[in-house]
């Protein structure tokens, strides 16, 4: 089991109870919004605590209530992806696509930033600010900072949300073709069912 | 503009009682200011009113106070004679001390205001990618808020120039030594024929202070050109 979660989420005065168990691959969870879908991601990565419960990613438990067990996110190595990118608007497209990247042990560097903005297209706006990136670019930075930050696995939250139908093709491309080049992991959260049918390898309704 | 070199003396002396002030205080008030934007502990309104009290205290109080505590027999100033050989009573070093518990509550206000313009959401991402607590707030929080850290340190230093009450009570108003711009403007007044002086040295004041005041709202909206948001900002005033 590539994502084992099984969690009670308290947020808003309500509590969700999320269960997960995702194959290798492409998980997909989705759901009406405010059923606690991001909030699911915020616990995997370690920003959010849950109330019970236990996470473990390919074996490697992250979370668990009764054994003590709660690793701060700077040691879990998610790549998250927000929904809003939260690109650092201090620094340059290089030094955010290479934050992570600093702050990686050397030995788990995989990928050299040639690489991934190679794969994603984005070697031209390296010396760019993010507020003058459209979105779609701001996307793929985003993407690529997840990337290069040396991750287990990625936390993906709406990545086809705000994108066009055309674009939505290409960035649905690009994911699969992520899963298939850095074998990692993916959690993904979306609305959108026929897209998502299509992409994940397996799908979990909350 | 032509100042005398006694006036230039004055306008020198100002500088370093200010800038002494603002240097040695702004640790504090940083630190002042992020228990008051983050801290969630019992007692953080009593310390934001405590924060504030030089605000709105007569700076005379304040100096009185300052008088008991630093004087000889006073139970800090008797302290810092006994074992360090030194008293801030009359020196220019009281004069600053005094400049900087009357800039504290303007500084803590703008710090606090930028930090609390800092998107949270962008600490938590350089937490995902990697970065501890103290390297978040080194490499995301601080240099999102320093231009507000520089306009509140700048609006200090204009406060603290033209600090009057507490310095006069506390160190007196001796040339050369305690006597900042205020001081010797009322000096000038006080004796025939110092009108020209007090002319020199209010201009001297007025372009000081108005210079400190637009710098320190270019640099407070600086930090709102940068936010993921855009716009906002720390205004101060």
């Amino acid at each position: 089991m590539s994502f084992d979660i099984d969690i009670v989420l308290a947020r808003g005065g309500r509590e969700f109870a999320v269960r997960v168990a995702g194959g290798p691959g492409i998980t997909a969870l989705v759901g009406p919004s405010g059923q606690g879908k991001t909030s699911t991601l915020d616990a995997v990565a370690g920003l959010l605590r849950p109330r019970s419960g236990r996470i473990a990613v390919d074996g490697a438990v992250l979370f668990d209530a009764a054994g003590g067990i709660d690793l701060p996110p700077q040691v879990r190595a998610a790549g998250y992806v927000f929904q809003d990118l939260r690109l650092f608007p201090h620094l340059s497209v290089r030094d955010n696509l290479l934050f992570g990247w600093r702050h990686a042990p050397a030995e788990r560097r995989t990928l050299t930033l040639e690489e991934v903005t190679g794969f994603l297209d984005i070697t031209p706006l390296l010396g760019r600010r993010p507020h003058t990136l459209s979105g779609g670019e701001a996307q793929r930075v985003a993407i690529g900072r997840a990337l290069l930050s040396a991750p287990r696995f990625l936390l993906m939250d709406e990545p086809l949300t705000a994108l066009d139908p055309a674009r939505r093709e290409g960035v649905i491309a690009l994911i699969a073709r992520i899963r298939d080049a850095f074998a990692l992991p993916v959690l993904l959260v979306s609305h959108q069912q026929q897209d998502v049918a299509r992409l994940a390898d397996a799908v979990v309704e909350i | 503009m032509l100042l005398s070199a006694q006036e230039w003396g004055v306008v020198a002396l100002s500088a370093k009682v200010s800038g002494v002030a603002i240097l040695g205080v702004l640790p504090i008030a940083f630190a002042l200011a992020w228990a008051l934007a983050r801290g969630r502990f019992r007692g953080r309104l009593v310390l934001d009113a405590v924060v504030h009290l030089p605000l709105v205290l007569p700076p005379v109080v304040i100096g009185w106070m300052l008088l008991v505590a630093f004087a000889p027999a006073g139970p800090v100033g008797g302290w810092l004679w006994r074992t360090l050989g030194v008293t801030l009573l009359f020196r220019w070093t009281g004069a600053a001390l005094a400049a900087a518990i009357m800039a504290l509550p303007l500084m803590v206000r703008a710090i606090r205001l930028s930090l609390e313009a800092v998107d949270p959401r962008l600490e938590q991402a350089a937490r995902t990618l990697g970065a501890g607590p103290w390297a978040t707030f080194r490499q995301v929080t601080l240099p999102l808020c320093a231009p507000g850290m520089l306009a509140g340190a700048v609006l200090g230093f204009a406060r603290s120039l033209g600090e009057f009450g507490a310095t006069i009570t506390f160190v007196s108003n001796i040339p050369g030594e305690t006597q900042t711009l205020p001081l010797a403007i009322y000096a000038a007044l006080q004796v025939p024929g110092g009108e020209a002086t007090v002319w020199r040295l209010a201009v001297v004041a007025v372009v000081l202070s108005l210079l400190a005041l637009v710098g320190s709202e270019w640099l407070a909206r600086r930090q709102g050109g940068v936010g993921l948001q855009g716009g906002g900002g720390a205004h101060v005033l």
